[in-house]
């Protein structure tokens, strides 16, 4: 071959060598080894937070792995059993009680579902903290609020499948949500369920987008957020650029160190820990008392009789909240079109935190205390928030939910405000210890 | 290339925008069948058959449940005290006259029904299509307000309903509760989802 490619690998002669030569001829496998993972510079001091991305990642494979598998026994059929209990939720049990080892693959997948929401809050949190969305990381932050939404689109696809009580009315309560939209409502409604109620087509069709569509897009953009931040490079808990301050001769950042092997060695003491709290929950409590799993999903669907109780699983119940507190007319609006639209906009309001931020220091650690009051706050309005979408509705807790939603969009909305105003204290040359 | 390098050839250049435009217009069109295929299949469209109910056995202040298109279907044999807490939360509910129309026009009134006693309503709340559940206790035994008449609540979002399906004020769902077409095809049967032809 009359090409340059022979020269990016030289064998040393041995037959592993060889091989790599001749791989490398036909495929950046060294480049992008380099590239990514062992000349990938990551700025030395990152700390705890720093472990939730790669977490992510890992419940990902995780889910991907279990999710195939219960594929092979799971059945999305709403029809009735000569037993009278509807085909999907008796596969489901099926898997529990027959597979060999389907108690743990699905319990694998139902507790990776919470785990995966856990560690991307407490992701998404970090890049609050030190300003991780921040020029040059936009486009980053972008693509991570993508991998959100399509994680919530995952996880209600996957919620129905059982087909119990809480599948079949959280389901009902979703996709009732695009009713409220004026004119077109009703029409697409019945377009998303297939039909007039949420019924067999709904089910077979959210089994479609649970295990391939959403699946495909989720691995398209993760890989996109990796690749974006591979191009802008990692911020770090002082929220200053590394790539400021090179090794004028090898052009190397100087507080950055190679991802692998440092890192890879961090994460996996990262993984070995996540796996030991991950494990105690699928071996001794995979339902973690209603919050990962429903009790009244162990009851089939039931399309005449709604539970006394409905509430989403955990991970949704903020925003739950933020729906449920709109309760009055106004502007000619319906209270029923203004919960979807605030409810919709509390998380489309995350996009635009780049540029909402206005504060000179990216980092928690040199911003001043209007940040730190307004964070602080915030993530108590949030936890509130997502406590009352568990309780069933009180006038009470409608005040403290409305109260919590003008706290949760105010911290967006004033952050150009109160960030500039705020007293930071300079940021260091180089990263501290 | 006749024209000269810099110039741009502009016959060539209309031919590839109209083959980007034909070629879009064929991408939307082969678009069409996928998302026309999401819509209810006929069979999901013919599925809709009138169902009938008997209520010769339904005891006054007693409410009994049919299936009607997948949707649960409520007949609510009502007492006297029920018919007249109608008139008393009158200034409560959001829509006493049921203008906004979920309906059939032969349904008019507090009572939305054709036989007082008996009032037909889907059981599916306005707001987010829960099923509420049926309150009759009256006061503070309901566990929902002192003065509380008898109604419904839906548990998902705390809509409030009375005992013709009215919504109370205020509330997140912004409808009554939907009346299907149905009728008396005897004293005690009743045939829903289908109105009695003239």
């Amino acid at each position: 071959m009359a090409g340059g490619n022979f020269e990016k690998f030289k064998s040393d002669g041995t037959l592993l060598g060889n091989l790599l030569e001749w791989v490398d001829a036909r495929f950046p496998l060294t480049e992008n080894w380099k590239g990514h993972l062992s000349e990938y510079y990551a700025p030395k001091n990152f700390n705890f937070w720093y472990f939730f991305g790669s977490l992510a990642l890992l419940v990902l494979v995780m889910q991907v792995v279990t999710g195939i598998f219960l594929v092979m026994h799971y059945k999305p059929d709403a029809s009735l059993n000569a037993a009278g209990v509807p085909v999907a939720f008796a596969s489901v049990e099926y898997i529990m009680r027959d597979v060999p080892w389907g108690w743990l693959i699905r319990y694998m997948h139902s507790t990776g579902a919470s785990a995966f929401f856990v560690v991307v809050y407490l992701h998404m949190f970090r890049a609050m903290l030190y300003g991780s969305y921040r020029k040059p990381r936009e486009l980053l932050w972008i693509f991570g609020v993508l991998i959100y939404l399509c994680l919530m689109a995952e996880a209600f696809a996957g919620y129905l499948l059982p087909w119990g009580q809480m599948s079949f009315w959280g389901a009902q309560v979703i996709i009732s949500l695009f009713s409220a939209i004026p004119v077109i409502g009703g029409d697409l409604t019945t377009w998303i369920r297939g039909d007039y109620v949420i019924a067999d087509a709904t089910l077979n069709r959210m089994f479609a987008f649970h295990v391939i569509a959403i699946p495909l897009a989720l691995i398209g953009l993760v890989a996109a957020h990796v690749l974006a931040l591979h191009e802008v490079g990692s911020n770090n808990p002082d929220g200053i650029e590394i790539k400021k301050n090179k090794d004028p001769k090898t052009g190397i950042p100087l507080d950055g160190i190679p991802f692998h092997p440092y890192y890879t060695v961090k994460d996996i003491v990262g993984v070995v820990v996540f796996l030991m709290v991950f494990s105690s929950v699928v071996f001794f409590a995979p339902e973690l008392g209603g919050y990962f799993l429903e009790y009244n999903n162990f009851i089939p669907a039931d399309p005449l009789q709604t539970p006394a109780h409905i509430a989403p699983v955990w991970y949704f119940t903020p925003y739950y909240s933020i729906l449920r507190a709109n309760t009055v007319n106004f502007f000619w609006v319906d209270a029923k079109l203004w919960g979807v639209i605030f409810m919709g906009l509390g998380v489309m309001i995350l996009f635009f935190l780049p540029w909402l931020d206005r504060s000179p220091a990216k980092s928690i650690r040199y911003r001043g205390p209007i940040y730190k009051s307004a964070l602080t706050i915030f993530v108590i309005a949030f936890v509130i928030l997502g406590y009352l979408g568990m309780q069933a509705p009180t006038p009470g807790y409608t005040v403290v939910s409305q109260i919590c939603t003008v706290i949760y969009f105010l911290f967006f909305l004033l952050m150009p405000w109160y960030t500039r105003i705020d007293k930071c204290k300079p940021e260091p040359e180089r990263v501290t210890s | 290339m006749s024209s000269s390098e810099k110039k741009v050839d502009c016959g060539r250049r209309n031919l590839v925008f109209a083959t980007a435009a034909v070629g879009g217009v064929a991408t939307v069109a082969t678009a069409v069948p996928f998302l026309a295929s999401m819509a209810p299949s006929e069979r999901a469209k013919a599925a809709g058959a009138p169902v009938e109910a008997d209520v010769s056995k339904l005891a006054p202040g007693e409410m009994m449940r049919v299936e009607w298109r997948g949707k649960p279907v409520w007949i609510i044999h009502r007492t006297k005290e029920m018919l007249e807490s109608l008139k008393k939360v009158a200034d409560q509910v959001a829509d006493p006259d049921s203008k906004r129309p979920n309906q059939p026009a032969y349904i008019k009134g507090e009572a939305r029904s054709i036989k007082p006693e008996y009032l037909v309503v889907v059981g599916i709340c306005s707001h987010l299509g829960c099923s509420p559940t049926d309150k009759f206790q009256k006061g503070a035994e309901s566990g929902i307000a002192a003065d509380w008449p008898g109604g419904f609540l839906c548990p998902c979002h705390g809509s409030t309903f009375d005992l013709s399906g009215r919504v109370y004020k205020n509330k997140p769902a912004p409808d009554n509760l939907e009346v299907p077409p149905h009728y008396y095809m005897s004293d005690t049967r009743i045939l829903i989802g289908d109105d009695k032809k003239a």
